[in-house]
């Protein structure tokens, strides 16, 4: 298949090795990975908070870019996110209607159906659950609010991480509660988000998993820098860096091994 | 000495409770929230609310254990029904025909209501429907009134507009009775006392309720038994009793209490006059819609198949119940919600306490730090809506913001309120209400990242000028805590990753240039 990436913004930035490892993961498994380079962001951030006029040129954008999928010059649209997926499968077509911009909204909502969150793709679209992969750690799931109750992505993670090689894995407690992030509520309402993360660690810890694992980088960068802060001992990862690797050839960032200076 | 504490205990508000350094083992239990005088809008932003509920750990600790409870049972008794989904959606459908024909049905209750010996009041707001009540009460000469548990009192401060005009009403729902004896507020529109232990309800039974056999002990059995000794006493004498609904059925014009002690029941038909009080969106069409909501709402309210007590009533009945029965039909802001087409989906709610019992906010802070007698994710867009607060001056409009958008709310309610899409919709009606003036940094970053993160040339610019920002993560590549608006709030209690040394853009079009 070629398949188009819609990276995310916050990917993109701060955390290349999700995007990075879902272009490797889908190339090792004999697909076509395209980058349009005009792609910005979903417009989740500005939607969430408020700002509808606001969202409009990100969301504009998005269809622009995106748009040729719907020429088959693509066959489908891959996102590391489940927030991200939510957004474009939800948000997108409802903000463009309330902002009178009607034809935004007719594209959005057919670029919804060409849009899948990269579990979902592996195993609803290309019918795999094993793809492969390599991973002798211990591992837990977060199962991100949004593809679970947005994208609802069912359990395609937990299929494919049944099916990785040397991979321990052990349920979360409580896995479907949210982390606390939130997006801009974790500012608006710092202590209150503090308050749900501390939770989120507690059941974190109790696994005795060195590695929590979720398929959104947003919820894993509050998962993940409450864990760091507390020197917890557990790290967080993307769902698509787990997969990303197997025995012969495995699987690690460039970007963020890179040495400092 | 007890009485000291106690007088004390009056005066203070939880904030000055720490500071005055009084040991909670001397009374007992935590003064609540003191009585506002808006029960819809304490005064107090979310934000706020919820930094001095977060402090109290004994809420916080009965709230985790009692939600835990309910959500358990609720589930257990949703998964048992097959078409749990089909009843959901037909919950909602009733609902939101409801709604669209509302005048009709409405007149249509009303003329049904009076066919059958009932009398009709209309009251737009709060004052107009205390006014009323009070006028009935007045007429009948009497100086106490028993009262069904009723979140339609507790919004319009019925209880104190009493108090001030010289009439005591009695609470009779046990954990109503325990709010109001400490002086508190209800904290769960289902669970009013959720925020409260065993332990906490003797020492206020001890305390404040002048009956409390000596020698009573903790457990739920005792406690009630004093309860229901204290309560027997009123609802002998109660000559008036005032309720709320829990349905209005427009073609028969029979009124609903759903409950679970057996004292409502005691009200409904103990006392010779019955006032009742009703939020307008608590009508549904037709008497076989019950078939729906009775399945519905025990599972979705207290995880029970059905509640022990299901009242019915038409009008009166001679020699039987009530012969005087008086129906106010209340607005009070109901009319406005239908107004916006997104946000009038709000009107479907039942009042049930599911949102409450899954959301993790609410499991935290309680309910009041919602500051408003409608707590959890259905306060948060049923409040600011039913007051028009979208002001960034007005304290309930931080409401909508009280949410992570988890959307665990929506998947829990039972007549589908799309209660994170309201979220947001209400948050776009805030920002816009508020535009002009002096932008506020929310305005400023959205303003500058929506002129970025639109266009893939201005992404690959702001990725670059991040690398810079990797030299202050040092060798753990973290960055720890940063004093600066906005990301003071997000680094006390995490680190952020330090930005990498490329960005996915750039590490595509190294790949791409290697090709």
């Amino acid at each position: 298949m070629r398949i188009a990436l819609f990276a995310t913004c916050i990917s993109d930035v701060m955390f290349p090795q999700a995007a990075e490892a879902t272009v490797h993961l889908l190339e090792r498994l004999g697909h076509e990975v395209v980058f349009p380079e005009d792609q910005g962001c979903c417009g989740q951030m500005h939607t969430n908070t408020g700002y509808y006029p606001e969202a409009m040129p990100l969301i504009r954008n998005h269809v622009k870019t995106f748009a040729p999928v719907l020429d088959g010059e693509w066959d489908a649209i891959v996102v590391p996110s489940g927030s991200c997926t939510g957004s474009l499968r939800h948000q997108a077509e409802l903000v463009a209607r309330d902002q009178g911009e009607e034809q935004v909204a007719a594209y959005a909502a057919e670029l919804a159906k060409k849009t899948y969150d990269l579990p979902e793709l592996l195993v609803n679209v290309l019918g795999l659950e094993d793809v492969g992969a390599y991973f002798p750690h211990r591992v837990t799931y977060h199962t991100t609010c949004h593809s679970l109750r947005i994208a609802r992505i069912g359990d395609t993670p937990i299929r494919l991480l049944n099916h990785v090689d040397g991979l321990d894995f052990v349920p979360l407690p409580e896995a479907d509660v949210c982390c606390g992030f939130g997006g801009t509520f974790s500012l608006k309402n710092p202590e209150t988000s503090a308050a749900m993360l501390s939770d989120k660690m507690a059941n974190i810890v109790s696994t005795g998993a060195e590695i929590v694992v979720a398929g959104d980088y947003s919820c894993l960068m509050n998962i993940g820098g409450g864990l760091s802060r507390t020197r917890s001992g557990v790290r967080s990862m993307h769902l698509a860096e787990v997969l990303a690797g197997t025995k012969e050839e495995p699987w690690t960032a460039p970007a963020t091994t890179t040495k400092v200076g | 000495m007890t009485s000291t504490i106690e007088n004390l205990a009056k005066k203070l508000k939880i904030r000055d409770w720490a500071e005055k350094d009084i040991e909670a083992s001397e009374l007992g239990w935590y003064p609540g929230h003191e009585q506002p005088e808006d029960p819809l809008r304490w005064g107090q932003r979310f934000p706020d609310g919820a930094k001095e509920t977060l402090q109290n750990t004994q809420m916080r600790r009965n709230l985790g254990y009692a939600t835990d409870k309910i959500r358990t049972k609720r589930n257990t008794r949703v998964d048992e029904m097959p078409d749990w989904e089909a009843l959901r959606e037909a919950g909602s459908n009733i609902k939101r025909n409801t709604v669209a024909r509302w005048p009709e049905l409405l007149e249509q209750f009303e003329a049904n209501v009076t066919a059958r010996g009932g009398i009709v009041h209309w009251a737009r707001d709060a004052k107009e429907a205390n006014e009323i009540a009070y006028s009935i009460i007045k007429q009948k000469q009497v100086d106490e009134v028993v009262k069904v548990k009723s979140m339609a009192t507790q919004e319009i401060n019925l209880n104190e507009y009493l108090s001030e005009r010289g009439v005591q009403a009695w609470e009779t729902d046990l954990a109503e009775m325990i709010v109001q004896l400490a002086d508190d507020m209800p904290s769960h529109i289902v669970v009013p006392a959720i925020h409260r232990n065993r332990a906490e309800v003797k020492a206020i039974f001890e305390a404040r309720m002048g009956d409390a056999p000596e020698n009573m002990g903790n457990e739920p059995r005792e406690l009630a038994m004093a309860a229901r000794a204290h309560l027997r006493k009123k609802f002998l004498s109660a000559k008036v009793a005032i309720s709320g609904a829990n349905m209005g059925i427009a073609e028969s014009g029979t009124l609903a209490i759903f409950e679970s002690e057996g004292n409502g029941r005691m009200c409904l038909t103990l006392p010779e006059t019955l006032i009742t009080i009703m939020g307008i969106e608590k009508l549904v069409p037709s008497y076989e819609d019950i078939e729906v909501f009775s399945q519905l709402l025990p599972r979705s309210a207290t995880g029970e198949r059905m509640n022990p007590y299901t009242s019915f009533w038409t009008g009166v009945t001679p020699g039987d119940g009530p012969q005087e029965f008086h129906l106010i039909l209340m607005d009070n802001g109901r009319t406005d919600v239908l107004a916006d087409p997104v946000g009038r989906e709000t009107l479907k709610c039942i009042r049930c306490g599911a949102c409450m019992n899954i959301c993790p906010v609410y499991r935290h802070v309680g309910g009041h730090a919602y500051n408003s007698v409608y707590p959890g994710p259905i306060g948060a867009i049923l409040t600011p809506q039913l007051l028009g607060s979208f002001d960034h001056n007005d304290p309930a409009s931080t409401l909508p913001f009280a949410s992570s958008l988890c959307g665990a709310c929506y998947d829990a309610c039972p007549v589908k309120i799309d209660i994170p899409t309201i979220l947001v919709h209400l948050r776009h009606r805030y920002t816009e209400a508020n535009r002009g003036g002096v932008p506020s940094i929310w305005d400023v970053g959205m303003g500058a990242t929506s002129k970025i993160m639109g266009k893939g040339k201005a992404m690959e610019v702001a990725g670059k000028a991040l690398h810079p920002a990797r030299v202050i993560g040092g060798p753990r590549r973290r960055i720890g805590h940063i004093p600066l608006p906005l990301a003071k709030d997000w680094t006390f209690v995490r680190d952020v990753p330090a930005p990498p040394a490329q960005s996915f853009r750039e590490w595509w079009n190294d790949r791409e240039g290697e090709k």
